[in-house]
């Protein structure tokens, strides 16, 4: 029974659960015996609630027992990446310096999550501060993936991919800065959503570069990204930067999705497919020709800043990295150095000691870029570009729907492959950047396997809060095809 | 920008400046590194920005403003409950003025 129920979406589940024909008991059951049997190997996990998660779901078929009404996501188990403040269990962000911290509050969106009658199972792996992009730079724990375990998962949200495409969650919530919950989708053969800057409330979310980070959900399909969305959604006095409902009005994301964009225009870049491999594009431009199947017109443009996108995105987002990161001091909170004589040591040696190698490069690069004498050429030199780059979107939505492009230049690489470089690491965000500077939503879904069986991601980008559209037109490709139902076997 | 890579001794500083009491070889290892994405970044200036404003971020709202009304705070236990070093009431931090009655 438990392999039926792991094969659900999220909203079959809910509708289940809440019609009495499921316990949410069993599904948490179903969840926690994969993730005893398989993330020894895998590594999504750095801490799991089973105790607390089975009886939550008790209380929520209790709930369903006596009649009374259940939320969106009643009883569902939902990981989420540990860069979320929860009052259970560590948040660490998992870097050294906090491994030990607990919140002594819930970020919104874990507050959502808990209003909907979520089960939240566990909190999943990342780059240390989610800086990185193949998990690689977790200060806790190595994570694989599942479509073959000597390849990285992605990252940073590297946990929140791997553990929905190992069925050890129904879905997950990870954090998008510069791709970093696109790219582990991709990578992952799941779906990944990156909503509009401002859509989804940060507050609770440890700070990394903070124009620029934006939580969103990690699932089996679109339909599912589009629940979560709705659940997670919408303006938080908490956050002064999420928007208010007036200026992005919210809608029931779900209803949509099945129904076809009529008259469907989309935008292609032919340059920036020369950066791909050969099986990456041919996955998308087959994906492409589906939607031409379907009725859609393809419309090529340029978008001649996109190439700069990398270049302007590590001087913005470690400029941003370097403050916020400021915080960690050895006096508030996390680690403390058992070796400083002054107070400027204390802060010097508890940074030192413990932060790993990618977040000490990228405070680094961040300090000097704000520095006297460097700002002017660098930090402000920077956001110029982003307005180019910015509008290079304006002008592609204003002759299509969305843009569709590769997620990631190459499907999973191999672990270690990279690591030696962080230029080259840097590069592997090409597609997914630019997305962030510009502030606009994105998905990535499944569009195809190459010839090692790894997930091709294809990455569909529409204009800032078109979620709604977005999601229906990702929903039209999974009608077509059946790639997001493979699984890895482990 | 022009020719400007990072030296050594701009690397040192630089850690000063973000609070990093790095090792020498982690010092030696960004002044390469750091020069290398340095020079990645060059390729900014391929485009003329002249009549560009930045862009600090994407949104359509500018000040956000809230009523000023009370509301509960965390607390200090709640606060303090994750410091390294703490009394009842206060972080525990070294001394940080050189002369005793220095207020």
């Amino acid at each position: 029974m438990s392999k039926e129920i792991l094969k659900l979406s999220c909203r079959d589940l809910q509708a289940k659960i809440a019609k009495g024909e499921v316990k949410s008991g069993d599904a948490v059951s179903a969840v926690f015996g994969r993730i005893e049997k398989y993330d020894g190997q895998i590594g999504a996990f750095l801490s799991a609630f089973k105790q607390d998660a089975l009886k939550r779901a008790e209380e929520i078929d209790e709930k369903i027992a006596k009649g009374q009404s259940v939320g969106a996501l009643a009883g569902v188990p939902i990981a989420v990446k540990d860069n979320m403040c929860t009052t259970f269990g560590a948040t660490s962000c998992a870097s050294k310096i906090l491994e030990n911290f607990h919140s002594p509050y819930n970020a919104t969106v874990i507050e959502k999550l808990l209003a909907a009658d979520a089960v939240i199972i566990g909190k999943t792996n990342l780059d240390e501060f989610a800086m990185g992009s193949s998990t690689e730079n977790s200060g806790l724990k190595k994570t694989v993936n599942p479509w073959d375990k000597d390849r990285v998962p992605g990252g940073s949200s590297g946990g929140s991919a791997a553990a929905v495409a190992a069925q050890m969650c129904f879905a997950s919530l990870g954090s998008d800065t510069g791709g970093s919950i696109r790219q582990p989708a991709s990578f992952c053969g799941v779906a990944g959503l990156k909503p509009t800057y401002g859509r989804v409330s940060r507050y609770g979310l440890v700070a990394y570069g903070s124009s620029l980070d934006q939580i969103g959900p990690l699932t089996k399909d679109t339909a599912d990204c589009a629940l979560l969305l709705n659940v997670i959604a919408g303006h938080d006095e908490k956050d002064s930067t999420s928007v208010d409902e007036k200026t992005a009005p919210l809608c029931d994301f779900l209803s949509g999705v099945g129904k076809e964009v009529k008259n469907l225009k989309i935008a292609v870049v032919p340059q920036l497919f020369d950066g791909a491999d050969s099986e990456i594009v041919a996955g998308v431009k087959s994906a492409i020709e589906i939607y031409k199947k379907l009725g859609a017109e393809i419309v090529e443009i340029e978008m001649p800043h996109f190439e700069y996108a990398i270049a302007a995105y590590y001087l913005i987002a470690t400029a941003e990295a370097s403050s916020n990161l400021a915080r960690y001091d050895g006096v508030h909170y996390g680690h403390r150095t058992k070796n400083a004589g002054d107070y400027i040591e204390v802060y010097a040696k508890s940074r030192a000691e413990v932060l790993g190698t990618e977040v000490k490069r990228r405070i680094m690069l961040g300090t000097y870029v704000l520095s006297s004498g460097y700002y002017d050429a660098y930090y402000l030199k920077a956001l110029k570009v982003r307005n180019l780059i910015r509008s290079d979107f304006t002008a592609a939505f204003g002759k299509a729907d969305c843009i569709m492009m590769p997620t990631s230049p190459t499907t999973a690489f191999k672990i270690g492959e990279k690591t030696a470089d962080p230029l080259q690491m840097y590069l592997s965000d090409v597609y997914t950047i630019a997305v962030n500077l510009a502030g606009v939503p994105a998905i990535s879904i499944p569009c195809g396997f190459d010839n090692k069986n790894l997930p091709i991601g294809l990455q569909i980008i529409s204009p800032a809060f078109g979620e709604e559209k977005l999601l229906r037109i990702a929903g039209m490709f999974e009608s077509q095809t059946d790639f997001h139902k493979k699984k890895p076997e482990l | 920008m022009g020719q400007k890579k990072i030296d050594i001794k701009q690397v040192r500083q630089v850690a000063k400046l973000s609070r990093l009491d790095l090792s020498e070889a982690e010092i030696s290892q960004f002044t390469g590194q750091l020069g290398a994405i340095l020079e990645y970044v060059e390729k900014l200036n391929q485009l003329d920005t002249s009549k560009v404003e930045p862009l600090a971020h994407c949104l359509p709202i500018n000040n956000c403003l809230r009523k000023d009304e009370v509301k509960q705070s965390l607390g200090t236990e709640k606060t303090l409950a994750n410091a390294p070093d703490k009394d009842e009431q206060f972080f525990i931090v070294p001394k940080i003025l050189e002369e005793p009655g220095g207020f």
